[in-house]
């Protein structure tokens, strides 16, 4: 790997990824650990426009920084007592040695076909466009049902969300 | 890369630097020049804000500090430079210090996008305006953040308001984007100029542009939408903790934000840089759009120094109920009556290069949809006046028969 | 270009750290997050075997197009697994899963 713009990008999304990650499973603030999770997907939207995908990580800092991140954060305001937990964890022994198994194994399956030589090495050149993917969504041969199944999804969530969250009282 | 690697990154690679090295050089010398323009041209602003909100209120305004006072925000960033920085006890260190710096970075990385004229940009995404919402919505968590860091009351309470209203407008505001971006058939805001050649896009759908203004004005914080500061409320709102320059970056982010937005809505429904002799000189194309922004920008400021503030409910009802709605209705309407006529033949296919004549039937139509949509829009709230003034005489009357009684 | 398999070991230490989060937090709201993890290190991986698989001359989007649904889900399931939390913290004043046991036989 030679020094350039996109080595670089990919060691500093990296940091970004993970480090938000750990800071997601470890901080004891839930408040900080939103924060702590934008910064790993900011770092994944990194990888996006790393990957030729802009449209991807632009969608991905929209929803995630823009409106997930805040609905995190009411839902830590409006549910105080979290900070009186004492105790972060839980199990966390078993659970520290199952997931650093499934990682183990994880990068296992990825290491294994380097050698092999089954892994492309390089990304083809040309790469599809966001009006490739525009065109596609609603292309009869392409993903017109899911993107209209994904309309109702979205539909359904946002009135199940208001129905169970509606405080009947008040 | 041999492509990429031109003008600065050339002469640096035949003085003998590596390629890769040099490439990054010049990126980072173009990125300090876009966004050094926006840094300089806040000093500016906020002069302008002042002498604009002063003659308004019958005032002259700063005038000592300099020839006419235009040396007065230096001496105020001095001012604040010097002040003691506080950082309160139980303040979350890290991330109070972080929030001014990401909501200054959110302004100032929209202006990444803005092309100046046709060949002066910083870069042409293809995602150009989802972009600048995605960028816009960075402003939201640095004001939640403040205001959680701060570890104050008020200021909790006032990030509560702010990102709650920032959240609702942000709706209208994409779908009042997605006119101009239906129309171009691109998200570049190079494409979407470009696209106006024939016919500025405040002329297909002026609904859209109020639309957007009354959002953006919204999204800055600005009145009548100026619950983020309200003052008499709040006392200061989600920055009440901050001093000094941590102060100054919220205060020129906010005044850096509403220019910007004039200057976007120039470019998407104005045309940009497009104006007699643009073509001559990208002096006179640069020209043409700071004075299409500079002109809505004014209006913004007027506006702000002549409306009172609205309470939460009425801006959240008035969102909710009237501009989530109209704008969607908007987006259906016109881009399926444009549809329409280009499969009719009426209008051209492609609006990038189409001249004045051939968008000259697709406007009228465009222009009378819009036209009944607003004449609707009038009765109906004519309508809601009229039953709102008559709820409140009968309730006048029922007080003044207790009083009697 | 960084080759596939970096991408792919980052994917797979960003899954592992969604499911220690999963598996250990006790707070809902935190394990909300950890799922939010796993979902974009899946989209990691997605969006990378899009971009090295070779396509030839006809467009392949499946990548692409997955991940934007793959977002549209995370939107989705943040927004009902956060009305669920509220609505459970009012009822019961907890946001641990395990107290949440009303239904269980």
């Amino acid at each position: 790997m030679e020094l350039n713009a996109i080595t670089i990008g990919f060691v500093v999304f990296t940091i970004f990824t993970l480090g938000g990650g750990i800071g997601v499973v470890t901080t004891r603030n839930l408040f900080q650990g939103t924060i702590w999770l934008m910064v790993s997907l900011f770092g994944v939207a990194g990888y996006f426009v790393l990957l030729s995908a802009p449209f991807l990580a632009a969608v991905q800092v929209l929803v995630y920084i823009g409106a997930i991140a805040i609905l995190i954060t009411f839902a830590v305001m409006l549910t105080r007592s979290v900070t009186r937990i004492k105790e972060r964890y839980i199990r966390i022994l078993p659970s520290f040695i199952v997931s650093l198994a499934l990682f183990l194994i994880l990068l296992f399956g990825v290491t294994v076909p380097i050698f092999s030589g089954h892994l492309p090495e390089s990304a083809p050149e040309y790469v599809a466009s966001t009006r490739d993917l525009g065109a596609a969504l609603v292309d009869e041969n392409g993903y017109v049902v899911p993107f209209l199944l994904a309309s109702v999804l979205l539909t359904a969530a946002m009135i199940g969300a208001i129905f169970i969250a509606r405080d009947e009282s008040a | 890369m041999d492509e990429l690697c031109t003008g600065l990154c050339s002469v640096l690679v035949e003085a003998g630097a590596d390629a890769g090295l040099a490439q990054f050089l010049s990126l980072l010398v173009g990125v300090l020049l876009v966004s050094g323009v926006p840094l300089i041209t806040v000093i500016l602003l906020i002069w302008i804000e002042r002498k604009v909100a002063a003659r308004i209120q019958d005032r002259i305004g700063p005038n000592r500090v300099g020839p006419v006072g235009l040396l007065q925000t230096i001496a105020d960033m001095i001012k604040l430079l010097s002040k003691e920085d506080i950082t309160p006890a139980a303040a979350d260190r890290v991330l109070y210090n972080a929030a001014p710096l990401v909501s200054f970075a959110s302004v100032v990385l929209i202006w990444a996008v803005i092309p100046f004229t046709p060949f002066h940009y910083g870069v042409d995404l293809e995602i150009g305006a989802l972009y600048f919402v995605a960028i816009a919505s960075f402003g939201a968590l640095a004001i939640m953040v403040a205001g959680w860091a701060s570890n104050n009351k008020y200021a909790l309470l006032g990030a509560f308001r702010v990102v709650s209203l920032l959240v609702s407008y942000e709706v209208p505001l994409v779908f009042a984007l997605l006119l101009p971006v239906l129309l171009a058939g691109s998200m570049s805001l190079l494409d979407i100029v470009n696209a106006q050649t024939g016919m500025w896009f405040v002329a297909l759908s002026p609904l859209a542009f109020v639309i957007f203004y009354i959002s953006s004005q919204a999204e800055t914080g600005r009145a009548p939408f100026d619950l983020i500061e309200a003052e008499s409320e709040l006392v200061a709102g989600f920055n009440i903790e901050y001093s000094g320059m941590k102060f100054g970056m919220f205060f020129a982010a906010e005044f850096l934000h509403v220019f910007t937005n004039g200057i976007l809505m120039a470019l998407l429904f104005f045309g940009g840089w497009m104006g007699p002799l643009y073509y001559e000189s990208p002096l006179i194309a640069f020209a043409w759009l700071g004075a299409k922004g500079g002109l809505i920008y004014f209006t913004t400021l007027w506006l702000r120094n002549t409306v009172p503030r609205l309470r939460i409910d009425q801006i959240m009802a008035f969102n909710w109920k009237f501009l989530v709605p109209l704008s969607i209705a908007n987006v259906i309407l016109i881009s399926l009556a444009l549809k329409i006529m280009q499969e009719l033949g009426w209008a051209p296919r492609d609006l990038m290069g189409a001249s004045f004549g051939q968008m000259l039937p697709t406007t009228f139509i465009l222009l009378v949809i819009n036209g009944f949509m607003i004449l609707y829009l009038l009765g109906m709230m004519r309508k809601r006046g009229r039953e709102a003034r008559r709820e409140s005489q009968i309730a006048q009357a029922s007080l003044a028969q207790a009083a009697a009684d | 270009m960084a080759p596939l398999w970096m991408y792919l070991a980052v994917a797979a230490a960003l899954f592992s750290l969604g499911v220690f989060g999963v598996l250990a937090r006790r707070n809902a709201v935190a394990v909300l997050m950890s799922v939010e993890l796993m979902l974009n290190a899946v989209n990691i991986n997605l969006v990378a075997f899009w971009r090295y698989s070779e396509t030839g001359t006809d467009l392949l989007l499946n990548g692409y197009a997955f991940t934007a649904f793959v977002l549209i889900v995370a939107a989705a399931e943040a927004a009902v697994g956060l009305a669920i939390i509220i609505t459970v913290y009012r009822n019961r004043r907890s946001v641990i899963p395990e107290e949440a046991r009303a239904l269980k036989g």
